[in-house]
């Protein structure tokens, strides 16, 4: 397509489109990072089934990745992110986040490092301009490289056998590592990571390899019953995972209109990211000193009593004074648990005394619930199977 | 040794009231004849292999109040949503089920473009029921005999709620309660497939047809569960419905509770009017505070209670309370999938419930073999292959296929089964199958043959009745198991029901083992041992 045409494909489509527009028998879209993407293929709880019981295909293109390379990428990364991106081993990722100079996060995202002086960031904004100007005074290349990489997520108890099927030896492969295969004369890339606190891998592909390869892994996974699924089923799964989504949990700092938006990596309970003894970060003196004085926020897990889901609602301490708000909630199938992830003011973390106010709309009328909650530790869902060497072969 | 309590039986009822409990502080020990747990929601690996579902098949009503309280899940349970379902007519053809409304109405329309659209006007009367009932679930029915407070109020919140009613609704309701399903679906609907097929959940574990009144209550106690709030939805036990006890189980010994396999209770001991224990086949004695049968009704006080210690008057009821058997199950482990040439390619109705009986006359007539003292011989099966969406119960490729066969006596033509009998009925049932899915008998590589004989023998339903009761009206609520004796308790002190004889009665709900706890609990001045029920919207 031209450049002069966008205005006819605001939305781009994936590598993967030819398959995924096949299956999606609602025709249910919607926009994720530019891209078109499957909210639900048909039915989101047979899709959401399948990544707890089976499993699951989830299209990831459309995750924002940047390619660092050069003799400083550990440097640089080290300067850049929370952790300590020169102790990942090459072959191993880790999940990470980055502040602006105030400590104000802008994004979590994986750090994959495919060499000495080779990473990827996968991240969902964009942040092009920042990782230029944070590379002032380092020997490294920064590319975003969205487009020229192909994606899926094969997540659920079953995605080992799936690819053991699919002729990849992931037997020994350990969360958080990854290898290399070949397929059709070519190569592949398999990480065990995931967005859904269950088993799963995540593999990664040049477009041309794309549609092949879609085929290849749905006849090896049929006897599973692998099925492709939407963002719903996804965004359940990873509530009950009690994982954050950029925009939708917190608001990155160079997005945020109002200032008061922004939060720490403590007020996201991604303190434990810190690498302190790893020399200067951007945004460490701040966070030093929001660490010796106290943050203002608080991301916490809670389960609520009953079964009525608590999308964006407040929360109360002694069900008078407003005291957050939930970011994130569903009935969890898995855990047969009303959950909810929210952003509180730091001083009601513990949960004492908090309470939420639902409001359940049936039939055109709400019916107000004021029901107390308890704070609950996430992940919410963590079975074994997910951290298992060798994986489970169902 | 002495116990708190002392639960006879380790199916589902029997270990929710051990877990609740356990958790409330009390010290509990349950027995069990079998060498295994489970009772009828049991998993067995009869064939090297394969997993099945010997007995019940499928999960819908098991309340997820329990499944939270006794935090099943961390202990292995998972319920998998189902798809589709069809059920296939004489000569060809079919109709289909699906999960989504239109497609739904579209195949309903194949059929009758009036039935088509008369569904979503049946469906909301039927859900309206359901609401009515759900909230009587979790709560001990009212003595309406009785002037103590408790029943008072419990009969006025009654009151309440059917106030909340119309009349024409409550009519209405009442009239549902009472009437045949067949003449429940001819007020909706005119094709004979369409009627076929919805009436299925009026005879199921029902020894009525769809013609007999009463049956129509059947149907709501099939529709008022719910798979993570879909009302009416119903689901697979991942790894089999035996995974809901061996969550139970695990979640109780969690506890401290402790569960003996392998020996019967033989006899409850009472001395002066109370229940002290029981004596296990092995004569080991057991002491406990209190005695809670999940046997049923008659089992518990027909064959392991002295009579001289009861009222004549109880004794006479619990005699008259009708648990005659109707139906019987095929387990059977499949080489391949079975493959039913009526289907289109890819079609999703073989992940669900697949039926052969196309009218509801048909039905009728496999009920007239029943009151012959016969078993159908064109019997109506629920057939279910749990393993299309089970990854679990199989090597890959290979199936499980559950059975539900109905109907089955409890004794033909006044004798007991013979072996020869179990084979023809089992031959019945895989001909059946065959004559829709040719090449079906290839693929068998072993079937369990299970008759009201069976079914009596090893789980200990009385007649093979597997809601320990029929769920007729005169049966539910406070006169279920007996009048007088609804609320958990019996003539003799300390000697406890909390199997599925009690209200709000059978079907993998854990809802009686639920209530028969708070009772226990309310009764020993135990607090806050449990939660409400979740409130209905």
């Amino acid at each position: 397509m031209s450049a002069l045409t966008h205005f006819r494909t605001p939305l781009l489509q994936t590598p993967f489109h030819a398959r995924t527009s096949a299956a999606n028998t609602l025709n249910r879209w919607g926009p994720w990072g530019g891209y078109m993407t499957a909210l639900c293929f048909g039915d989101a709880d047979m899709e959401y089934t399948a990544i707890r019981n089976g499993a699951s295909v989830y299209d990831l293109c459309p995750m924002v990745k940047y390619r660092i390379t050069g003799r400083d990428a550990a440097a640089y990364l080290n300067r850049l992110t929370l952790r300590n991106a020169a102790k990942l081993s090459v072959g191993g990722v880790h999940y990470t986040a980055w502040t602006d100079d105030a400590g104000k996060i802008m994004d979590d995202g994986t750090l994959f490092r495919h060499g000495p002086e080779d990473y990827l960031i996968c991240c969902q904004e964009r942040h092009l301009p920042w990782l230029l100007a944070s590379s002032t005074g380092f020997e490294v290349h920064v590319e975003e490289v969205t487009e020229a990489i192909a994606a899926l997520s094969l997540q659920g108890p079953c995605s080992a056998s799936v690819l053991e099927a699919a002729g990849f030896d992931v037997q020994g492969l350990k969360p958080f590592r990854m290898a290399t295969y070949p397929f059709e004369g070519g190569e592949i890339t398999i990480s065990r990571t995931g967005f859904t606190g269950d088993l799963g891998y995540e593999l990664w592909l040049t477009p041309d390899q794309a549609l092949p390869f879609w085929d290849h892994l749905f006849a090896a996974g049929a006897p599973w019953g692998i099925r492709p699924i939407g963002s719903d089923a996804l965004d359940l799964a990873r509530i009950e995972a009690g994982f954050i989504i950029t925009n939708m949990d917190f608001i990155p700092v160079h997005q945020a209109l109002r200032e008061d938006r922004a939060r720490s990596p403590f007020e996201l309970g991604l303190g434990w990211m810190i690498d302190w003894e790893k020399g200067h970060f951007t945004g460490r003196r701040a966070l030093l000193a929001e660490k010796a004085k106290g943050s203002d926020w608080a991301l916490i897990g809670i389960d609520i009593p009953g079964n009525i889901s608590a999308e964006g609602a407040i929360l109360y301490h002694g069900k008078k004074v407003e005291a957050g708000v939930v970011t994130a909630a569903a009935w969890s199938p898995a855990l047969k648990a009303n959950l909810a992830i929210a952003q509180v003011q730091a001083k009601y973390a513990a949960a004492q005394d908090l309470w939420v106010e639902i409001y359940a709309m049936r039939e055109l009328q709400y019916a107000k619930l004021m029901l107390p909650v308890t704070l609950t530790e996430r992940p919410f869902f963590n079975p074994a199977r997910k951290r298992a060497t060798p994986p489970g072969r169902v | 040794m002495s116990y708190d309590a002392v639960i006879i039986g380790a199916g589902h009822n029997g270990l929710v009231t051990a877990g609740y409990l356990a958790r409330a502080g009390l010290k509990v020990c349950v027995v069990e004849k079998n060498d295994w747990v489970g009772g009828a929601a049991v998993s067995r690996e009869l064939f090297p292999g394969f997993t099945y579902s010997n007995c019940s098949y499928v999960s819908s009503l098991f309340r997820p109040e329990i499944m939270r309280d006794l935090e099943l899940p961390k202990y292995g349970l998972q319920i998998l949503p189902y798809e589709g379902g069809a059920v296939f007519q004489e000569g060809g053809g079919y109709l289909g089920m699906y999960r989504d409304h239109d497609a739904n109405r579209r195949e309903f329309a194949r059929h009758s473009k009036r039935d088509a659209e008369a569904y979503d006007i049946y469906a909301r009367d039927i859900l309206r029921f359901c609401r009515f009932i759900r909230p009587m679930l979790m709560r001990t029915p009212p003595d309406p005999s009785s002037f103590r407070p408790r029943d008072l109020s419990e009969l006025m919140w009654l009151g309440r709620e059917m106030g909340t009613l119309s009349e024409e609704m409550r009519a209405r309701m009442v009239q549902f309660w009472t009437m045949s399903i067949s003449d429940f679906l001819d007020e909706y609907f005119e094709s004979p497939i369409i009627k076929g097929y919805l009436a299925v959940s009026a005879i199921i574990g029902t020894a009525l047809g769809p013609m007999s009144p009463g049956s129509a209550y059947v149907l709501l106690h099939h529709y008022m569960g719910d798979v993570d709030g879909n009302v009416g939805a119903w689901g697979f036990a991942r790894g089999g419905m035996g995974s809901i006890t061996r969550a139970l189980t695990a979640s109780l010994k969690d506890q401290g509770g402790e569960v003996r396999v392998g020996h019967g209770v033989e006899k409850v001991l009472v001395q002066g009017g109370r229940a002290t224990g029981v004596v296990l086949s092995n004569g080991d004695e057991i002491r406990a505070k209190r005695v809670i049968s999940n046997m049923d009704v008659k089992r518990t006080f027909l064959k392991h209670v002295d009579e001289a210690e009861l009222p004549d008057d109880f004794v006479k009821r619990v005699k008259a309370f009708k648990i005659r058997g109707s139906s019987g199950k095929l387990n059977i482990a499949l080489d391949a999938a079975p493959v039913f040439p009526a289907l289109p390619e890819g079609a999703p109705n073989i992940k669900g419930d697949l039926h052969f009986t196309d009218s509801i006359e048909k039905m009728e007539r496999g009920y007239d073999d029943w009151k012959n003292g016969q078993f159908s011989r064109d019997p109506f099966q629920d057939v279910m292959i749990p393993t299309m969406i089970d990854p679990t119960m199989t090597p890959p490729g290979k199936h499980f296929m559950s059975c539900f066969v109905q109907y089955a006596p409890p004794k033909i033509a006044g004798r007991d089964w013979t072996d020869a009998d179990r084979d023809a009925f089992r031959d019945t049932c895989l001909n059946q199958i065959e004559a829709y899915s040719p090449g079906f008998k290839d693929r068998v590589l072993h079937v369990e043959v299970r008759t009201p004989r069976e079914l009596e023998a090893e789980v200990g339903l009385t007649e093979g009745n597997i809601f320990q009761g029929e769920l007729t009206f005169d049966q539910l609520l406070f006169n279920r198991p007996v009048p007088g004796y609804a609320q958990y308790r019996s003539p003799i002190k300390d000697l406890w029901m909390c199997g599925s004889s009690t209200h709000p009665g059978g079907g993998v709900m854990g809802a009686p083992g639920r209530n028969a706890a708070a009772e226990v609990l309310r009764d020993a001045g135990v607090k806050g041992g449990m939660r409400d029920a979740y409130t209905v919207l």
